[in-house]
């Protein structure tokens, strides 16, 4: 069977599914941050099929991809910054312990 | 043909590094999952002729982002407790579920346009011209450099201890 | 043709049967060519750290010692070959060759002659830099499944050399792609009618102190700092697995000194001689170099290292990046002979000015 735009694309969404369900039913939250990282990658690896598939001269889905990528760098550096902050003020990171937003 | 079995065999793959991900007992267990996932989409871009973003993919990714969330794995010294689902698992896997279903099917009921053009390699001068030429992206760039020093910032003053 | 980006484009057509004839022996090449400069490394070591201790060091096996090695894989590989009870089996089995693959992934696009070279892949800095942080991954993989808090301890502070010293280096290569206006490795060494150890003294040193600290060697070999963690990440690996991961560590040191001459010295470019022989030329005397820091300068702790890696080495190398840009913008063409004193000038003003703000050993930050 040929991979073509479709293939590329139903992957993409399995791996985002997996991606959210992690997401919303993990208690670590180093996890649901990985969580996102991959749902992060699903939406590049579509971004990158068209490009390849509906723009393989211009590139364009790649350029959106380069963004995408800088954006998750930034927000795992902030996210893990607040996670790390988290567990010295509280002593976890279980999500469900922290439902407040206050300290 | 030798890029329909990659492509399996990637997916595959990253299918079954993110599943890791998200059942795996060990903490150390999902890291790796994690690690798997990124490679092997690294691999699906080259399978798309995505050559420099596929070794970006490695660089940032693996190199990076895998790497700073195992320390933060470590840090946060939780590992003997393990990767435990919450209350929320039902609901969780039901929307998950929603979700992937209803983009399968929007997708595969869309006409796409697919070109039949050859595609661009090697991609980098490309990019570059794209990103950095005049007409180009560069506000974009400027913004993404902005962005990263504030988050630079932010992570310094948020993970600092008082 | 995905793998069109793999070809180098003046090598593959004339090979019979296409390229794969090219990959084929290139591959066996680059195997062959490693483990014989592992071997010879070792021996190399031993021998000339024993000079610098006054020792004579291992004489006894074949002429000058030079069978030493094949003695000690002989007797490595006879050792009974054990597992943790509470290791974390497959990881425990995978590690030593995820650590080990990508070194040899990171030969693949280095000429080693003018034109010899497996793949010329326009993005090879990017590559090198990319495919050196799985080794990394490779060893906190060996490190965490042993099930030992010493391999854990070594584990843990390789991820933390991994993330500080990656960036310093990525930006020193940085200038060297400014400068080269190519990221082909080819490139690089094609724009180095004066090595850029010369041109860029600044990215030179930040590289060559970031290299130390990824490829483990002794002023950062807080990794397996035998005094404190036993033997580190290695601790409960024995026979062919901690074979392999010796096998990397020096294949680490064969390739640090591979990267040091192809990015500052010129790579194989040099007057009269062959290529290769210059490179041999080039690599054996960037390990003589490693050598000797390595019996000059104890090791680091984990908080000089990395305050090493933040507060000096990054400031050092965005320094360089900004008087490559300069350069770039303003004299494009100045890259003769007359301008290598003025860097070698600015270089030693800025290294001394900012020396003065490291000073090891006043505070500690645990980790």
């Amino acid at each position: 069977m040929t991979a073509g735009l479709n293939n590329y694309l139903v992957l993409s969404a399995v791996l985002f599914s997996i991606g959210l369900y992690g997401a919303l039913s993990r208690k670590n939250a180093v996890v649901v941050l990985m969580c996102v990282e991959i749902m992060l990658n699903a939406a590049n690896l579509s971004l990158v099929a068209f490009s390849r598939f509906v723009t393989p001269v211009a590139l364009s889905g790649q350029t959106v991809a380069i963004f995408s990528i800088t954006a998750a760098a930034a927000e795992v550096a902030v996210g893990l910054a607040v996670v790390i902050a988290l567990y010295r003020q509280r002593g976890t990171v279980d999500v469900n312990d922290i439902n407040l937003l206050k300290w | 043909m030798g890029i329909n079995i990659a492509f399996w065999v990637l997916a595959v793959l990253a299918a079954t590094g993110a599943l890791a991900v998200v059942s795996a007992r060990s903490l150390f267990r999902t890291a790796l999952g994690l690690v798997l996932c990124f490679l092997s989409i690294a691999g699906l871009f080259f399978t798309l002729s995505a050559d420099f973003l596929g070794i970006v993919q490695v660089l940032i990714y693996v190199g990076a982002i895998a790497v700073l969330l195992i320390m933060a794995i470590m840090l946060t010294r939780d590992v003997e407790k393990g990767n435990l689902p919450s209350t929320l698992k039902i609901p969780a896997l039901v929307s998950g579920l929603a979700f992937a279903g209803l983009s399968v099917w929007v997708m595969l009921n869309t006409s796409w346009q697919v070109s039949s053009e050859a595609p661009t390699t090697p991609t980098a001068s490309t990019l570059g011209n794209l990103l950095f030429d005049q007409g180009g992206l560069v506000l974009g760039v400027e913004i993404a450099a902005m962005l990263l020093l504030a988050a630079l910032i932010g992570a310094i003053s948020a993970a600092r201890e008082k | 043709m995905s793998t069109a980006f793999l070809l180098p484009a003046t090598i593959a057509p004339d090979w019979p049967g296409n390229f794969w004839w090219h990959l084929l022996i290139m591959t066996v090449l680059l195997i062959a060519v490693l483990m014989i400069s592992v071997i010879m490394f070792i021996w190399l070591e031993r021998r000339v750290i024993a000079r610098f201790q006054a020792r004579v060091g291992p004489n006894r096996a074949g002429p000058f010692g030079l069978l030493q090695s094949f003695a000690d894989v002989i007797k490595i590989l006879t050792k009974e070959d054990i597992i943790p009870a509470l290791a974390d089996k497959p990881l425990f089995w995978i590690a030593p060759a995820m650590a080990f693959v990508p070194v040899l992934m990171i030969l693949a696009v280095i000429p080693l002659s003018d034109g010899l070279q497996l793949a010329d892949i326009n993005v090879g800095v990017v590559y090198i830099s990319a495919v050196s942080a799985i080794t990394a991954i490779g060893i906190f993989m060996s490190g965490m499944s042993s099930n030992n808090k010493y391999s854990l301890i070594g584990a843990m502070r390789e991820i933390a050399q991994l993330i500080s010293f990656e960036i310093p280096m990525l930006l020193a290569l940085a200038g060297l792609v400014m400068a080269s206006s190519s990221m082909s490795i080819s490139g690089v060494i094609g724009a180095q009618t004066i090595p850029f150890a010369l041109t860029q003294p600044l990215a030179f040193v930040v590289f060559v102190i970031a290299l130390l600290a990824e490829i483990n060697r002794t002023p950062f070999d807080l990794v397996e700092a035998d005094s404190e963690l036993t033997a580190g990440f290695n601790t409960e690996y024995s026979g062919m697995k901690f074979a392999v991961l010796y096998l990397t560590e020096y294949s680490e040191a064969v390739v640090g000194s591979i990267l040091i001459s192809t990015f500052f010295l010129g790579g194989w470019r040099g007057p009269f001689l062959p290529g290769i022989i210059w490179l041999v030329i080039k690599m054996l005397a960037s390990f003589f170099v490693i050598l000797w820091i390595r019996s000059t300068i104890p090791r680091f702790r984990i908080d000089q290292s990395m305050k090493l890696a933040w507060k000096t080495l990054l400031p050092l190398a965005m320094f360089n990046l900004f008087i490559m840009a300069v350069k770039t913008v303003f004299a494009p063409g100045l890259t003769n002979w007359v301008a290598v004193p003025v860097y070698l000038a600015i270089t030693a003003v800025i290294i001394i000015y900012w020396a003065r703000f490291m000073r090891p050993g006043r505070q500690s930050v645990g980790i």
